[in-house]
């Protein structure tokens, strides 16, 4: 097997282009890289079209940084605070938008990666009729059921199929192969129908680890591009087994993005003037302590013995 | 009369439209908890369904800021993706579900996506989530909203989540079936009214008055034949709410 455990600074050099579409997170609210995205913003890219249903503040960060020409999803905010002030300015100030958004439904934007996934040429949907999506994302279609009663009306979405995914693990061998557990979002589809895959793990492990437990593989390591650990790397998210939200955090960064000087000044404080990953959680100090799941609540084991 | 907030009412009054044994989105903050006190109290047998792929029947005790904390992990009936979960509204089998919104109109469209001209908003607001394909495909959608004039609005600048359109036939034309069964607000709850299906006054929370909540409703609000005062929360419906807020949250 190939040995695809890279540190985080690699992986993102290595595999996100300026221009590239990339998913990062896609678990909704949980298990989103925040890491990720500050190194995407430490590294300077620009033009990405960021695609997720709901990837928390992560894309309002990315926006806010410059990083960003296109969103493709549901929903971009701050879940604690509600309205994402950068992607408000990025609409809001100037004679015209900044960025270009591409609105779907996350159920909409979970069959697009799904059509993508399988390699289908669009799917159809019984959501988004009726909705103005359909007035502002040209890219779905309003058709006919060829199947149903006449006029039937569904909407065709075509498949989305990322440039890149960064995909939160809790666990993963050197060589990919990885187990995710909890609520998954899109990231299973995500992984599949992405080019490229870097899987973002809270602990390295054996390969016989992830082997004991085939049905809690997100995705195979053959389709994973490269694997990197870092700890806490999903704050102030949580993941499950792992960390615990840090809400307060969601706050103060609501707060301090309100206005264009308080972002860059949030923005210097936790991600440029950081070297990495590890001393942004040297910086957290006790809070990130504080937040680490203590509790034992273990599943109980499957057998897969063949004789 | 007890002692009871004006968002203790609008839980009650949300957790009394799930009927036992229904699927039911839940969402966050107000309409989880009125998952938790209609499971306590006349349906023990709902289970809840969340959009990051997580459904439940029993629902987490211990606090959630997000849908997707490790409280509402830890013990669920199944932790799968978003699209499993969200299927189930396009198979039909999705009784009911509850959702936000910034703006709603005389005919229950949700907008939570642009104020003013899309192309180029006076207000970007964050978008629509799950919202348009709850409002599409449950068997019943329940809005929840504050009461002001710039939240109830004649129509709304863009329908983010679709209810019955521009009335009467406009959403089944449209290919949906459902459709919003009440707005509960801080003030009263509104209902659908016959074949054009605007929303009409159909019970006043109370201490309030039907002059008020007009003045507050940003069209010309209609009186339903069969309006009612809200009743207030019943000993059983509060005692439910208080096992599930024990910080009094809500209170």
């Amino acid at each position: 097997m190939q040995e695809k455990l890279v540190d985080l600074k690699t992986a993102i050099a290595s595999h996100v282009r300026d221009g590239d579409s990339v998913v990062l997170g896609a678990c909704l609210e949980p298990e989103i890289p925040f890491a990720a995205t500050h190194e995407l913003i430490r590294q300077g890219r620009r033009g990405l079209n960021m695609i997720a249903p709901i990837s928390d503040a992560s894309t309002d960060m990315l926006i806010g940084a410059g990083c960003v020409s296109e969103v493709t999803g549901a929903w971009v905010g701050n879940v604690s605070g509600g309205l994402g002030h950068n992607y408000r300015r990025a609409f809001e100030e100037g004679d015209a938008p900044t960025i270009r958004v591409n609105d779907y439904s996350n159920f909409s934007l979970g069959m697009a990666l799904l059509a993508g996934a399988y390699g289908m040429p669009y799917l159809p949907v019984r959501s988004i009729l009726g909705s103005d999506i359909l007035k502002s994302n040209s890219a779905l279609k309003l058709a006919k059921n060829p199947f149903g009663d006449e006029n039937e009306p569904i909407v065709l979405v075509p498949p989305l199929q990322p440039d890149v995914a960064i995909i939160s693990v809790q666990r993963a061998d050197r060589y990919g192969n990885n187990h995710h557990w909890g609520s998954s979002g899109l990231i299973a589809e995500a992984a599949a129908a992405a080019e490229i895959v870097i899987l973002i793990a809270e602990e390295i492990v054996a390969p016989t680890v992830i082997s004991s437990d085939p049905s809690r593989v997100l995705v195979p390591g053959y389709l994973v591009t490269a694997v990197t650990q870092v700890s806490a790397a999903v704050h102030p998210s949580p993941m499950t087994g792992y960390w615990r939200r840090d809400n307060q955090f969601f706050n103060d960064y609501h707060a301090r993005s309100r206005t264009q000087e308080g972002f860059e000044s949030w923005l210097r404080e936790w991600v440029l003037d950081i070297e990495d990953h590890g001393a942004y959680c040297e910086k957290l100090g006790a809070s990130i302590a504080a937040l680490r799941i203590k509790g034992e609540a273990f599943s109980a084991p499957a057998n897969y013995a063949s004789v | 009369m007890a002692d009871y907030s004006v968002q203790e009412l609008m839980i009650i009054a949300a957790a009394r439209e799930i009927a036992d044994g229904e699927l039911v989105f839940v969402g966050m903050r107000l309409p989880i908890t009125a998952f938790g006190v209609a499971r306590l109290t006349h349906a023990p047998n709902a289970v809840g369904l969340f959009e990051d792929g997580i459904v439940r029947y029993e629902p987490a005790t211990d606090m959630l800021y997000t849908m997707g904390d490790p409280p509402n992990q830890q013990g669920a009936a199944w932790t799968t993706g978003l699209n499993p979960v969200m299927a189930q509204l396009q198979r039909g089998r999705v009784d009911a579900g509850f959702i936000g919104g910034a703006e709603i109109d005389r005919y229950g469209n949700v907008n939570t996506s642009y104020i003013g001209d899309f192309k180029k908003p006076k207000v970007k607001l964050p978008g629509s989530g799950g919202a348009p394909d709850i409002a599409a495909m449950s068997k019943r959608l329940m809005v929840i909203v504050n009461h002001d004039t710039r939240r109830l609005v004649e129509k709304v600048d863009y329908v983010t989540s679709p209810g019955y359109l521009d009335g009467g036939d406009a959403r089944a034309e449209a290919g949906l079936s459902g459709g919003p069964s009440v707005v509960i607000t801080d003030l009263a709850l509104l209902r659908p009214h016959g074949d054009d299906h605007e929303l009409h006054l159909a019970s006043i929370h109370p201490g309030h008055d039907v002059n008020e909540i007009k003045e507050k409703t940003g069209w010309e609000l209609q009186l339903s034949p069969d309006m009612v005062e809200t009743p207030p929360p019943t000993t059983d419906e509060l005692a439910a709410l208080h096992t599930i807020d024990k910080d009094g949250f809500w209170r």
